[in-house]
């Protein structure tokens, strides 16, 4: 794998497919780009989508799945023609990730079924005697879902080592701030109460995140949470913590200025 | 419960999870298959999404809960999970209808039958004895659909004639007759035979049909015993609306068939009266008198 980073590579595949698509979910997908870029780059083991002994990842906040469409393209599991077509009628690639397409481990799209998922997944290969992990990410107003909370409980009491929820801290939700909304505080102490290793990290630092990513145990412990800050919109200024770039596409001269953003900080 | 241990003996695959439900009948299977036995506590949408994750990785995983818990709480996870992935999940629900009687209306499954049909390719069963519940299991065990089973909390109760009999897709017709034509389904069946019988001794001669498989349905079976009838009697231990009563009067619609259809189920709200299983059987006329009379008077009253 390539020491260049993929979370710039993914912010701008993601720019230019909502351009084309005319959709929107682009603030969700320009936060966690250096997330999935770090588990696709340098953690996740596969040795193709179809592989039965993968690691599994699975998109919890579903509508961040064109950032996960452009790392399986950057992986090489999906080819440029799919990636083109994303939105596009009869394409398997909508606004939320299906299972349907190769490397798509579960569909998703209803927030807070991802950890139940992940931690059933994560029991398997236990039960299996596989080394695979688990990853899920989820977002931080996703934590506003009970059943959730089933989840973190399940995965801590059977000690899912094997198991990793990465949270997507960008404190942004649906209809404003999380902290107006629902309180989330204290995120991360919630987590360790609830019995799971807690690691608080820069969510865009990629070669970070992938160098604890790696050094997580995983064969005994309790599971692990990486709370990793975020900035909603991240990379290009006028979008960043802007409510708005939850919903709307671009218009033309928005999506020159947002990937001039990106170019130039490149 | 013992042939799902035979079928665990048989097929490492096969898990039971269940929602901290099972008191004195889950017991043999976890001592058995101790690594093959999760409890995942009160948390019936975990539940169902553990068991979706271990079928994605190719295991076989049956969820066991009271029926109204099974299928209403974590409906939601059926349909993201098992249903749009069609993945293995075996989701058994136990005492439908009023089994659980002085338990109370949150434990009252009068709904599960009809929600789970809303699901595309979810095989939706309810067994009339504990016999032909067995048999259901060893026909659907290892099929590569989801599947939701209304399980009969009395294991001896027998239903005259079906002798353990089931076919996915297809009824048991138990017993032909002239004047009406009583359809059902689940544990109520028991009922539904001795009322029949009933019926007889008054001289009134029902046909008698046990359709466990809703889903897949016996559209043909239903056809063919609907046309041979002037009414049709559907009963079961549910609302009577979506289960089998629908079931059945969307066959005779879609079929174009001069049939009448009568759904006997629970009508309005069920959770006013309190008491006994057998208690509110009665009080909503599903048990044996309560169909024989209400039969009686479709056949013989014109109403």
């Amino acid at each position: 794998m390539s020491g260049e980073e993929w979370g710039p590579r993914i912010r701008r595949i993601v720019l230019e497919e909502s351009m084309r698509a005319g959709l929107g979910h682009i603030g969700s997908c320009l936060s966690v780009a250096d997330l999935i870029g770090a588990v696709y780059r340098g953690v996740l083991r596969a040795e193709g989508p179809r592989d039965a002994d993968r690691d599994r990842f699975i998109l919890s906040k579903g509508h961040a799945a064109l950032a996960l469409y452009a790392a399986l393209f950057l992986r090489g599991w999906l080819g440029c023609e799919q990636l083109a077509r994303y939105g596009a009628d009869d394409s398997p690639l909508g606004s939320h990730p299906h299972h349907a397409v190769a490397g798509i481990d579960f569909s998703t799209g209803s927030l807070g079924q991802g950890p139940g998922f992940g931690a059933g997944a994560a029991l398997a290969a236990r039960m299996l005697r596989s080394s695979r992990r688990v990853f899920v990410l989820v977002s931080d107003a996703e934590c506003n879902a009970g059943a959730l909370w089933e989840a973190v409980m399940f995965a801590a009491h059977h000690r899912l080592a094997n198991l990793v929820v990465l949270i997507d801290a960008n404190g942004q939700q649906a209809l404003g701030a999380t902290e107006e909304i629902l309180s989330l505080a204290p995120l991360a102490e919630r987590w360790r109460a609830f019995g799971w290793h807690v690691c608080e990290v820069d969510g865009h630092d990629e070669a970070a995140l992938i160098e604890t990513l790696r050094a997580l145990p995983s064969d005994s412990g309790p599971p692990h949470a990486l709370v990793a800050q975020t900035v909603f919109g991240k990379g290009v200024s006028f979008m960043e913590r802007s409510l708005r770039w939850h919903y709307e596409p671009m218009t033309p001269s928005e999506y020159r200025n947002a990937l001039a953003e990106l170019e130039a900080a490149a | 419960m013992r042939t799902l241990e035979e079928l665990a003996e048989r097929d490492p695959r096969l898990v039971l999870l269940t929602g901290d439900l099972g008191y004195s009948v889950l017991e043999s299977f976890a001592k058995r298959f101790p690594d093959r036995f999760v409890n995942v506590g009160v948390a019936e949408q975990n539940l169902l999404a553990v068991a979706t994750g271990l079928a994605e990785a190719g295991f076989l995983p049956f969820v066991y809960s009271i029926a109204s818990f099974a299928a209403l709480r974590p409906y939601e996870f059926i349909r993201n999970g098992p249903v749009h992935h069609r993945l293995p999940v075996r989701i058994l629900g136990v005492g439908g209808g009023f089994e659980y009687g002085t338990a109370g209306a949150s434990h009252h499954g009068l709904e599960d039958l009809g929600a789970m049909r809303l699901l595309p390719d979810l095989i939706v069963l309810a067994p009339a004895d504990a016999e032909q519940a067995s048999a259901a299991l060893r026909a659907t065990w290892d099929l590569p659909d989801p599947l939701y089973l209304r399980l009969g909390k009395d294991e001896h109760a027998r239903v005259a004639g079906l002798t353990g009999r089931f076919r996915l897709g297809r009824a048991e017709q138990l017993a032909t007759g002239d004047e009406l034509l009583l359809v059902t389904a689940g544990a109520v069946a028991v009922e539904v035979a001795a009322a029949r019988a009933q019926l007889a001794e008054r001289g009134v001669s029902a046909g008698l049909l046990v359709a466990a498989s809703l889903q897949p349905a016996p559209r043909d079976d239903l056809a063919a015993a609907l046309d041979a009838h002037r009414v049709a009697l559907v009963v079961e231990s549910h609302y009577a609306v979506g289960g089998l009563g629908s079931l059945v009067a969307e066959v005779a619609a879609e079929r174009g068939l001069g049939c009448r259809v009568v759904r006997h189920g629970v009508c309005g709200r069920a959770d006013a009266v309190m008491g006994s299983s057998a208690h509110l059987l009665r009080a909503h006329r599903l048990d044996r008198i309560g169909i024989a009379e209400t039969a009686w008077a479709l056949a013989r009253g014109g109403r």
